[in-house]
């Protein structure tokens, strides 16, 4: 089984300001979310998983090695990162060339890469559009263009910062289905999310940040149930929870569809 | 009289064959709050840079029909005229950003600079929009080292300093934490409450229909409704444009509870009270 085990994971950009102040934790095959305020350390965190900021203290162990004696170029291939903003990933002049890059980077022939790229823009609904400019594409299929260029390397974890900006209802389904397509091949799947309906609906796991420390770190379900904890991380309950708790109910619903259930039972119950 | 009215606009970028607006009309009132809804693709963004003129006099294409802002036709006067009416955040906020100035406070003056404006009034815009949205701490920053949120906020203000009448937003808080977007729709409401026009381009659903007075929506370059949000959400055919109702009214939906009017409510709090004499009257009876 993958696995990533944090021990006591310290960064800091400048010397007087820590930003992670002690992660200890292991990543597993569970979909996890990483959520919290924003500045809280999110983006740093999953840089110091790719490898690409290093730890001013602490232990990143991937499979059993310690991150820290492997190579940027090694680690690449084992641990993808879609960046936030696509604009700072995206370079080439065609989306099959963009997607085709890293295939290449880390040793895939031309005919495996292109293979490995074909598949990946199908699952990201962007077949036909192989010859287009990545530049000439909306932001929302800019970024599937980013998060196509990952999965055609097929790493062992997989890392999204922010996949849903930018995606209607149909791209947040897509990326349902691809984040859960990823767990079934027992890949590692983490990402940083805002958007708390879809980390409940998603997500096997949440890990919520603030101010450099974690604050929680369980199943969403109990994770959403602490609207106390979440009101201090800057956070906001999925809108289900929120009408559950507005209604005084005990139960945590995270989905409409786990709401009206209860909701009928409790009103035929009452009858 | 309205303040934005849009006749029969048609648009097609160059080198395309699908028009990208097809024929949208509509005229927008002095202080409403507008959510723009659609799917991708369906030409939200088109629309929100048509009511600036960027769309055409930047991106060159066909065009046809017409947007006036107070009075002013978007395509034939020039951009220091309409700027000082109608202000545009981007989507992207790294693509707004000058990249000619090295402090976070700089770049939310640069519009001020452009406009002439005195340099006391300078600053107590600056440190007012600062405030609003809570970037008062970065003032010294460089404005590429900051995270994504952070730089959507400074983008931001760096367009309510300028007081434009009218300010275009195109998903302006889709980098934000949860408590973080709140607190702009709760300032963006603020400044509707000042008598400013919003625009907001959204697929934050939930927040959209909390806080806009009219709902569009789009899809494949036509205006497909335009109304109250719950007018809007409480249409059957929202599947086939690629938008979903709110939770609270998918909700309603499926338990078949309505308000007075006959429409599916849109916000937490009507659904729980709407709830909550449905579950009495279910003991009544």
């Amino acid at each position: 089984m993958n696995t990533i085990e944090v021990h006591d994971l310290r960064f800091a950009y400048t010397a007087c300001t820590e930003v992670l102040k002690g992660f200890t934790f292991t990543l597993d095959e569970r979909s996890t979310a990483i959520i919290g305020q924003n500045g809280a350390g999110k983006t740093t965190f999953v840089k110091l998983l790719k490898g690409l900021l290093r730890p001013t203290s602490g232990q990143i162990v991937f499979n059993g090695h310690d991150i820290a004696d492997v190579s940027v170029p090694k680690l690449a291939k084992d641990i993808g990162l879609v960046f936030q903003n696509p604009n700072d990933q995206i370079f080439k002049n065609t989306v099959i060339d963009e997607v085709m890059f890293g295939p290449l980077q880390i040793g895939m022939s031309e005919d495996e890469a292109k293979e490995a790229s074909r598949k990946a823009l199908d699952i990201v609904g962007l077949r036909g559009q192989e010859g287009t400019n990545p530049y000439d594409l909306g932001l929302s299929n800019r970024k599937m263009v980013s998060i196509a260029a990952i999965l055609a390397m097929n790493t062992k974890v997989v890392i999204f910062d922010e996949p849903t900006i930018a995606q209607d209802h149909d791209g947040k389904e897509r990326l349902h289905e691809i984040i859960e397509s990823l767990c079934s091949e027992h890949k590692i799947v983490i990402s940083i999310l805002h958007d708390m309906d879809f980390v409940a609906q998603t997500f096997q796991r949440a890990i919520v940040l603030a101010h450099g420390q974690v604050l929680l770190d369980s199943d969403p379900r109990s994770v959403f149930s602490r609207r106390d904890v979440l009101q201090h991380a800057f956070l906001e309950q999925p809108t289900t929870t929120q009408l559950c708790c507005a209604l005084g109910y005990n139960d945590i619903f995270l989905s409409p569809d786990e709401f009206v259930e209860h909701y009928q039972t409790l009103k035929a119950s009452r009858l | 009289m309205a303040e934005i009215v849009i006749n029969n606009l048609r648009y097609r970028y160059p080198e395309t064959a699908r028009l990208a607006l097809d024929g949208i009309s509509c005229e927008i009132h002095q202080g409403e709050f507008i959510g723009i809804i659609g799917r991708n693709g369906a030409g939200k963004s088109t629309l929100s840079q048509a009511m600036l003129g960027l769309v055409p006099n930047f991106y060159h294409g066909a065009y046809g029909g017409s947007v006036t802002v107070d009075g002013i036709n978007v395509k034939e006067d020039t951009v220091d005229d309409l700027c000082q009416k109608v202000g545009l955040v981007f989507q992207n906020p790294f693509n707004q950003v000058t990249g000619s100035k090295l402090t976070v406070y700089d770049e939310i003056a640069y519009g001020l600079e452009n406009f002439g404006v005195a340099p006391d009034e300078m600053r107590r815009r600056i440190d007012s929009a600062m405030e609003l949205l809570d970037i008062s701490q970065l003032k010294d920053r460089a404005p590429y080292d900051l995270s994504g949120g952070q730089m959507q906020r400074m983008a931001l203000a760096g367009i309510i300093v300028m007081e434009p009448e009218v300010i275009v937003m195109d998903e302006p808080t889709s980098q934000l934490d949860p408590q973080g977007s709140e607190e702009v729709f709760r300032a963006v409401s603020a400044l509707k409450d000042e008598g400013k026009t919003i625009i907001m381009v959204e697929h934050k659903i939930e927040k959209i229909a909390a806080y806009s007075d009219r709902v569009m929506l789009l899809d494949d370059g036509k205006l497909v409704a335009m109304g109250t949000p719950k007018a809007v959400f409480s249409r059957d055919d929202l599947a086939e444009h690629g938008v979903v109702a709110p939770t609270y009214t998918q909700i309603c939906r499926k338990l078949g509870i309505r308000d007075r009017e006959g429409f599916y409510p849109v916000t937490l709090e009507e659904t729980r009270s709407l709830l909550e004499s449905d579950m009495k009257g279910g003991l009544a009876g």
